[in-house]
């Protein structure tokens, strides 16, 4: 049983990345959801056993790769941000959908905050606040993501 | 959902509470970032990381190449046979322009006092695609198919038929991170070509322009000037063209001149562009810094002193000084084959260490000419 659901995990750990380095033109890609990062926030609240922090840091690693300056930085990020989705995944997923992709804003704005500091510590600034506007489209997909999401879990429940 | 979680959620063998869990995971990312940062330490584990990430990579690439490659297959007879036409035409065009070219060459060794014609500066060169992947919308970076299979190294130049493109920042087994010359964070030494006047140019942040920003309010730069590389810093040759000047703005209260210039090579279009191996024993080869810890505290590289330019013997000595550079079309004397041994000792020492700068804020952090 777990293991199936490690893979389906997995799973969709892979597709949310291949959306977030898929090639867009440079305005939509300004607002792209960060979608490994919703999936990993989605996992974390919904099976935090099977996801949860070290999923987390792992996928911030791969993404590091991808995008960041300097390895571990996304990972750092992921790890906060799953590590208080996994703490508060009661409370958060007990919420209807609206409310959550509210709080699913906060955590990705927190995200962002560690993102662009560590950016700066590390002497890769961008302070474009162009940076910053995703965090209004992660919110909006959140409920969309969340039924996607649970109905690639939904067939076991 | 909720019962998706418990049910597969058994306990498992890992250990303990999520704080506990989370200080682990944090400590382990901030010792990676100290010793990818600082040491370059992760070079080996970011090679295996960008080889785990390739077939992802070459995954989403895969759409866009196969429309591509069907487009061309199916392209009609007619239309491949203009082409054909039009490309017979510009290969004489080009033998025609490069005719003289040997001549030239000698001539300009005999002036120099040399007692043959020096080798073109590019060794071999290796084209390679463009893997049309989102990076970072951040950053200017590209992803480039070759790796260190190909004998790509980091810290090798990357051009376009037009001019310079970037640098390779990370290289792993299939695949290369190129930094763009527009990105922020890199800067390019370069020279006018009218003047000869050296400086730097630094990224702007968008494809389509570069800053001059350490020029004098009272320099000799005008709209249009060409701007070629100075071989200083110790990754690009001298004399391949990097961007013409498009913007020269004095303020009277302003120390400094601000400059814009639009760079020649057309990243936004391109589909292939070439990696470059030099020959470094050539004049115009990239000189490796003299004294690198001294140049990085001291701040910019253009404005240290040089060497006398005019000795006629050691050619070695001027190295931005010498114009024997050569269009990118010039035929390869070697064959491609022997990749990885001639790579090495190439403009191999001079990597782009962009962890060299925080100590003095202004120069952006890939510049190049660091220690070895």
């Amino acid at each position: 049983v777990r293991v199936d659901s490690l893979w389906r995990l997995l799973l969709t750990a892979v597709v949310a990345l291949i959306l977030t380095v898929l090639p867009l033109p440079p305005s939509a890609d300004i607002l792209r959801p960060a979608f490994l990062v919703l999936t990993v926030i989605y996992w974390s609240v919904n099976a935090p056993r099977t996801g949860g922090i070290a999923f987390g840091f792992f996928a911030g690693l791969i993404l590091d790769v991808f995008q960041g300056p300097v390895l571990g930085e996304h990972a750092l990020a992921l790890s906060l941000i799953t590590y208080i989705a996994v703490r508060e995944h009661q409370r958060v997923r007990s919420k209807p959908l609206i409310q959550q992709a509210l709080i699913i804003g906060v955590f990705m704005l927190f995200y962002e905050v560690v993102l662009f500091m560590i950016d700066g510590w590390t002497g890769h600034p961008v302070t474009s606040p162009l940076r910053w506007a995703h965090v209004i489209s992660d919110t909006l997909i959140w409920p969309l993501a969340s039924v996607v999401l649970t109905y690639s879990a939904g067939r076991r429940v | 959902v909720a019962a998706f979680g418990t049910v597969s959620g058994r306990p498992q063998g890992r250990a303990g509470s999520p704080g506990l869990r989370f200080t682990m995971y944090a400590l382990l990312s901030v010792v990676v970032m100290y010793l990818d940062q600082r040491q370059h330490y992760l070079e080996r584990v970011r090679y295996f990381l960008q080889a785990a990430a390739y077939p992802i990579q070459v995954l989403v690439n895969s759409p866009p190449a196969a429309w591509r490659w069907t487009q061309e297959s199916f392209q009609g007879r007619e239309a491949l046979r203009a082409e054909n036409a039009r490309l017979k035409a510009r290969e004489r065009d080009l033998e025609l322009r490069s005719m003289r070219y040997e001549a030239l060459a000698h001539e300009n060794g005999d002036l120099r006092g040399l007692v043959q014609a020096l080798p073109p500066v590019a060794e071999r060169w290796l084209p390679a695609e463009i893997v049309n992947v989102q990076l970072s919308n951040l950053r200017q970076h590209l992803l480039l198919d070759r790796g260190a299979s190909n004998g790509v190294f980091r810290g090798q130049a990357v051009l376009d038929d037009k001019g310079l493109i970037g640098q390779t920042t990370h290289v792993g087994p299939w695949s290369a991170d190129v930094i763009l010359i527009t990105d922020p964070e890199h800067a390019v030494p370069v020279r006018i070509e009218r003047t000869g006047l050296r400086t730097i140019a630094v990224g702007a942040g968008d494809t389509s322009s570069l800053a001059l920003p350490y020029l004098p309010a009272n320099a000799d730069v005008k709209s249009g000037d060409l701007l070629v590389t100075s071989g200083l810093g110790g990754v690009f040759p001298a004399g391949y063209p990097v961007a013409r000047v498009t913007e020269v703005h004095r303020d009277a209260v302003q120390p400094l001149a601000q400059v814009r210039a639009a760079p020649l090579a057309h990243v936004d279009t391109d589909t292939e562009v070439m990696l470059v191996w030099f020959r470094a024993d050539h004049p115009a080869a990239p000189s490796p810094p003299v004294n690198a810890t001294g140049e990085l505290t001291s701040g910019s590289t253009a404005m240290q002193p040089q060497p006398a330019p005019a000795k006629p013997t050691p050619p070695a000595a001027a190295p931005a000084d010498t114009d024997a550079d050569e269009p990118v079309n010039v035929p390869p004397p070697g064959g491609p084959a022997d990749s990885t041994s001639e790579a090495a000792p190439a403009p191999a020492t001079p990597a782009p260490h962009a962890k060299a700068a925080p100590k003095s804020p202004k120069p952006p952090a890939h510049r190049q000419g660091t220690p070895p």
